[in-house]
């Protein structure tokens, strides 16, 4: 019966997304043509006269009023039309097909590095509340958020390529030397794996080093403070309370009591951190010359071109909704309040 | 600040005024480093206020040495590629940054928790609707739609504050919402309802209070990510218009001058701005310190 | 181990059966120093192969100049400085082995180089260069613009007489007709290739073409990652000129500018395209870095006054701006010093040299005694813009300016456009009362400068300018042959009435500059500003 109950309410919440991602697509609509500046113009190039400037807003499908481009728009999408990125001369689809793996491996793995991290000190400085440990993890994690992604990476990039020569020469996801591993998850260094080549994946994972060091320090203190706060509100909880009173192991009511409700706001901060990470790739891309979806979508949106930003747009959606989706049965999972009341 | 938004009586016992300033001696004596960050906090505010009364430089001004010179006895901070003062810059452009990110984040906390509180409180069409517009908001990376939004408003310091408020309201709504949600049938609510109160009194005068402590950290981090994001926006071109002093701005021209060696156009706005991250980072802590209803004795 | 098969011609050292990877027998600043591959940093994307699709961004020429042939080419000749630079005045021959204009100069008869063929083995036709001449006045856009430029218009103007010859009819002499044949766009495409992947929605195989050259030029295309890398491998088979030195060439896209520095001061590249000035002043001091600056042929950054907007109806007040202007503040400041000042001339016009200096220099006293003279005595206030693309330069430029208009009672406010907008607002709109320009032309004549940016309606005119008498001039000399009498006086006219007007003032002529490995030879200046890797030799 319980897993009936979930079930319908993961069936609920896949359906509650379809209004979201509707919205997300006249958002972007919107907002794409909303920006100044005349694609058509601009990709008619610098010496075009009027007429070339016509048939490139034809081509474009421009001259069409708004809504029926909308409904040519979502109608393309439908068939699996994403429209093609005139910035990079690429179908959209063949864009983010190739980047977004380039752009979540560099993600998830910040994330990884920043939660193995992170979540430890959160749980120290907490135990130890306004001891000299507390102070020292708040002083680092802060640090490490205080300045922007863009200097961070610059920086490390000075240290470790131009004075000790340490760090590959930051020119994207692979040296020149290597070519990609054959196309599985789109992770190099998963693939490479896969292809059992050992220096590819050092090749690959030398390239991430510098990137992932930079986003990983940028989302430590969201992570460790949370933890930190979690924990400390846990631990000042009358079941704490009551669990020490029980003369339970300071252990285990660390881990099964403590930890566990403090998961809660934890787990809801990292779909938000998620969020921040990709947003700050676009800078960390490129500084690094990473060719992922956060340059794509910056050079895009620069350059007006619609399809690119919607593209963009939509996967995005797509993959934000579907975490959203599993942080909510997660937070389902591990919040014993929710799974009482069913 | 902090006593104001202490005020509702969230605690059984309503403490008195004096109670706040024992309380507040209390957590100074217990955490130092919030202590510090208050500290840094007037100072800031100071700078914001008298700043420009005090720089020895105009901070507009080309020509103020000769382009590109290092820290000297007359130019504190040393000149940029105008030979502008970095030192007057820094410190003229305390007022604007933190400007920007009071007001946003105040924007986004009113609207963020109100939003939340309510769906969180009520449930229902009120919870799917504002769920739904806060997914939409939280579907698109944060600082792309920062930058969608600057860019296609125009790049004005009001523009930066709009985009930098929507993209954080998400996140007040849904912790308002979930710290509500599991409140709403708490035993001292109920109470408080059978004693007669009315739904508004209930939600926002005994629900909301017990919400501020995870806000206020997140309060905290936001003013200092408010800056980062308009730093952010500068990176690409899209921050605000020149010659206007902003360590944002100021932090991305100088980090491509650290390949060429001239590290103090990027290193003295860094650090103010890294201070200024980290003080508001800090007086997150002490103020939660200051309103967790469960630390008050 | 296959996919390190396209990587081992790089490799100097035999590798033979053994599977140690190629990263460890060489670092990477080993391959860069490699004589066979070259690595070539820059900061653009390349978004086509097609020169002739439209939406094809200014990077991307580099595979029509690399890839395919044209006609003709120009020649090379040497700078006061000792570095190379392609020569206007000399058109060589390139697919053509030679060709012939008739007396009146209208019909010129190209004959194709014997033995040169395709890629693919096909020998090059006079029905490919008609095939590929006729797309590139067909497809609209950039390619049938500048094609225009050169009086080639209608695909009737084309002929193959037979399999080696090939006919272009104008309808009246030009002067820019040959050397237009030299730019990049009219490039002979395997017309084979081509229409094997037309379709009927488009007969011009765009879409094919986009990501497929199909050419005879001295390189292939062996890699596109769009957004990465580009690969191009040498054609051993080249007809149509010494074989390239390096046997492949890996173009990789690095956006942030100070890793660009990093990768050719580490020397973990071999050459780093478009630095910036500062980076050009600073890196020619440094060991082992060879930097190439050379002054971009009728380009000329300036400060424009929209004619549109009151105050600068009056001549006074544009001639007032320009003497209010600190000329060498900014061309130390924002130029490091790099080009040729284009202001301090002398009063009286005496060579028809372009660009040349203007009679203004920095001079408040006068510029304040114009203003006097007008309505305008008490200033006025303007927005200053820019666009942001260029904002290296163009950002410290406002502002000094801004500081010098301060000086005579003017109030500027800066205002910087994103790239995009730049072209509908200011050269399409024509609605910015005072801002940057940075046109220059390709075909290399004053005349043909003045045409774009003196004429009214014409795109690099984003001031409105309009002077009948100007106007008549540039129409009379634009297609007359130099060596034509009226042809100095003309021109000479045309310059002195662009001082005295003054509604584009001159602030300095910017360099290309280029950065190098040292010992790296035989880059060569071209006016599209990219490189050629054809002519380059390694250390």
């Amino acid at each position: 019966m319980a897993l009936g109950v979930k079930s319908r309410r993961v069936l609920a919440r896949l359906l509650q997304a379809v209004p979201t991602i509707f919205g997300i697509l006249v958002v972007c609509f919107l907002l794409t043509r909303a920006l100044p500046g005349d694609p058509a113009a601009y990709f008619a190039g610098d010496m075009a006269d009027e007429a070339s400037i016509e048939q490139v807003r034809k081509n474009l499908g421009l001259d069409q009023p708004m809504p029926m481009q909308f409904v040519t728009y979502v109608g393309d999408l439908l068939q699996g039309d994403l429209g093609v990125a005139i910035s990079t001369g690429q179908t959209v689809a063949q864009e983010l097909a190739k980047r977004l793996p380039a752009s979540l491996e560099l993600t998830l793995a910040a994330l990884l590095l920043s939660l193995v991290i992170a979540i430890p000190l959160g749980v120290l400085a907490a135990t130890r509340p306004n001891s000299w440990v507390d102070h020292l993890c708040r002083f680092l994690v802060t640090a490490g958020v205080s300045l922007p992604t863009f200097f961070t990476g610059l920086a490390l990039l000075y240290v470790f390529y131009y004075l000790l020569g340490w760090a590959p020469p930051p020119m994207g996801r692979l040296d020149m030397m290597f070519l990609a591993p054959e196309t599985v998850t789109g992770f190099y260094t998963i693939d490479s794996l896969i292809a059992g080549d050992w220096a590819l994946f050092k090749a690959s994972l030398a390239q991430m080093a510098l990137p992932v060091i930079t986003l990983a320090l940028f989302t430590l203190a969201p992570i460790a403070r949370m933890t930190r706060a979690a924990m400390l509100q846990t631990l000042a909880s009358d079941y704490v309370r009551t669990a020490r009173a029980a003369g339970l192991s300071s252990r285990r009511v660390l881990i099964d009591y403590a930890f566990r409700n403090a998961l809660l706001p934890v787990v809801t901060t990292l779909g938000m951190v998620f969020s921040f990470v990709l947003g700050a790739n676009v800078l960390v891309e490129k500084v690094f010359a990473w060719p992922g979806i956060g340059s794509f979508a910056v050079e895009a949106l620069v350059v007006s071109d619609y399809a690119a930003v919607q593209g963009f747009v939509l996967s995005m959606a797509l993959l934000f909704v579907s975490l959203n989706l599993l942080i909510d049965l997660i937070y389902t999972l591990i919040d014993p309040r929710v799974s009482e009341e069913e | 600040m902090a006593s104001s938004l202490a005020t509702p009586e969230a605690s059984t016992a309503a403490p008195a005024r004096e109670g706040y300033w024992q309380h507040l001696r209390y957590i100074m004596a217990e955490n130092p480093l919030t202590g510090i960050s208050f500290a840094m906090f007037i100072g800031l505010i100071i700078m914001a206020l008298f700043g420009p009364y005090l720089v020895p430089f105009d901070p507009v001004a080309t020509g103020a040495g000769p382009a590109l010179m290092p820290p000297s006895p007359a130019h504190w901070f040393g000149t940029d590629h105008l030979g502008r003062d970095v030192f007057s810059r820094v410190v003229v452009a305390t007022r604007l940054d933190l400007m920007i990110s009071v007001s946003a984040v105040a924007l986004s906390f009113v609207f963020g928790s109100v939003i939340g509180s309510l769906s969180g409180y009520f449930g229902g069409w009120t919870d799917r609707i504002a769920g739904r517009l806060m997914d939409t908001i939280m579907a698109f990376p944060l600082f792309v739609l920062a930058m969608g939004i600057v860019a296609a408003a125009g790049n004005s310091v009001e523009n930066i504050v709009y985009a930098t408020a929507i993209i954080n309201l998400p996140f007040y709504a849904r912790m308002a919402r979930a710290e509500v949600s599991i409140r709403r049938n708490a035993g001292f609510v109920q109470a408080a309802r059978l004693s007669g109160n009315s739904e508004l009194r209930v939600l926002f005068g005994h629900i909301f209070p017990n919400t501020l402590p995870p806000i206020m950290v997140q309060i905290s981090l936001n003013m200092g990510w408010a800056i980062l994001n308009a730093a952010g926006l500068s990176f690409i071109g899209l921050g605000v218009q020149p010659p206007t002093p902003e360590w944002g701005i100021m932090v991305a021209e100088g980090a491509n001058f650290i390949i060429s060696g001239e590290w103090w156009l990027v290193v003295f706005p860094g650090m103010a701005l890294m201070l200024a991250v980290f003080t508001f980072n800090l007086i997150g802590d002490g103020l939660r310190d200051l309103v967790d209803p469960q630390r008050r004795t | 181990m296959n996919r390190r098969n396209f990587l081992k011609g790089a490799t100097t050292l035999s590798v033979g059966a053994s599977l140690i990877p190629l990263s460890q027998l060489l670092p990477s600043s080993a391959l860069a120093a490699s004589n066979e591959t070259a690595v070539v940093v820059i900061g653009g994307t390349i978004n086509s192969l097609d020169i002739h699709r439209s939406g094809t961004n200014r990077t991307s020429y580099q595979v029509a100049i690399n890839c395919y042939d044209r006609l003709v080419s120009f020649g090379t000749k040497q700078m006061p400085d000792g570095s190379l630079s392609y020569d206007y005045d000399n058109v060589q021959p390139e697919m053509a082995e030679s060709w012939e204009v008739n007396e009146d100069g209208t019909v010129m008869t190209f004959k194709i180089r014997e033995g040169a063929t395709f890629w693919d083995g096909k020998p090059v036709t006079a029905h490919d260069v008609k095939w590929s001449l006729d797309r590139a006045v067909s497809l609209g856009g950039f390619p049938t613009v500048q094609m225009k430029a050169g009086r080639l218009e209608s695909t009737e103007q084309f002929k193959a007489l037979d399999d080696r010859t090939f006919q272009i009819t104008l309808p009246f002499a030009s002067k820019l007709a040959l050397p237009d044949l030299a730019t990049p766009i009219p490039i002979i495409i395997n017309s084979q290739v081509a229409k094997a992947n037309a379709t009927t929605e488009d007969p011009w195989a765009t879409e094919y073409l986009h990501r497929n050259p199909a050419g005879s030029g001295a390189f292939k295309v062996s890699r596109w990652n769009a957004g990465e890398q580009l690969v191009y491998e040498r054609n051993d088979n080249w007809a149509c000129g010494p074989l390239p030195s390096y046997q492949r060439v890996i173009l990789r896209e690095v956006p942030a500018q100070s890793t660009r520095r990093a990768l050719i001061e580490r020397g973990s590249v071999t050459a780093s395209q478009d630095i910036p000035n500062k980076d050009a002043k600073e890196l020619a001091k440094k060991d082992g870095i060879k930097v190439v600056s050379t002054p971009i042929e009728n380009c000329i950054y300036s400060l424009c006054t929209n004619v549109d907007f009151e105050p600068f109806k009056d001549k006074r007040v544009r001639q007032a701006i320009a003497w209010s202007i600190p000329y060498e503040k900014i061309f130390e400041q924002a130029a490091y010093s790099q080009g040729m000042p284009m202001w301090g001339g002398t009063d009286e016009v005496t060579s028809i040299d372009w660009p040349q200096k203007s009679p203004y220099e920095l001079n408040l006293e006068k510029a304040r005694e114009l203003l006097a003279q007008t309505d305008y005595k008490d200033g006025f206030e303007v927005p200053l813009s820019f666009n942001l693309s260029v904002a290296d330069w163009a950002e410290p430029t406002a502002l000094l300016i801004q500081q010098g208009l301060a000086q005579i009672g003017i109030t500027a406010t800066i205002e910087k456009i994103p790239g995009a907008n730049w072209r509908t607002i200011a050269l399409v709109e024509k609605k910015l009362p005072l801002h940057l320009e940075n046109f220059g032309g390709w075909l290399n004549t004053p005349d043909y400068y003045f045409f774009w940016a003196y004429i009214k309606g014409n795109l690099f005119n984003s001031y409105n300018y309009d002077n009948p008498e100007m106007t008549k001039l540039i129409e009379e000399t634009l297609d007359m042959a130099v060596t034509d009498p009226a042809y100095t006086p003309n021109v000479k006219r045309m310059i002195e009435i662009a001082f005295e007007d003054i509604p584009r003032i001159p602030l300095w002529q910017p360099t290309l500059n280029v950065a190098f490995k040292e010992g790296v030879e035989g880059y060569e200046y071209w006016f599209h500003r990219q490189m050629d890797i054809r002519p380059l030799k390694p250390a």
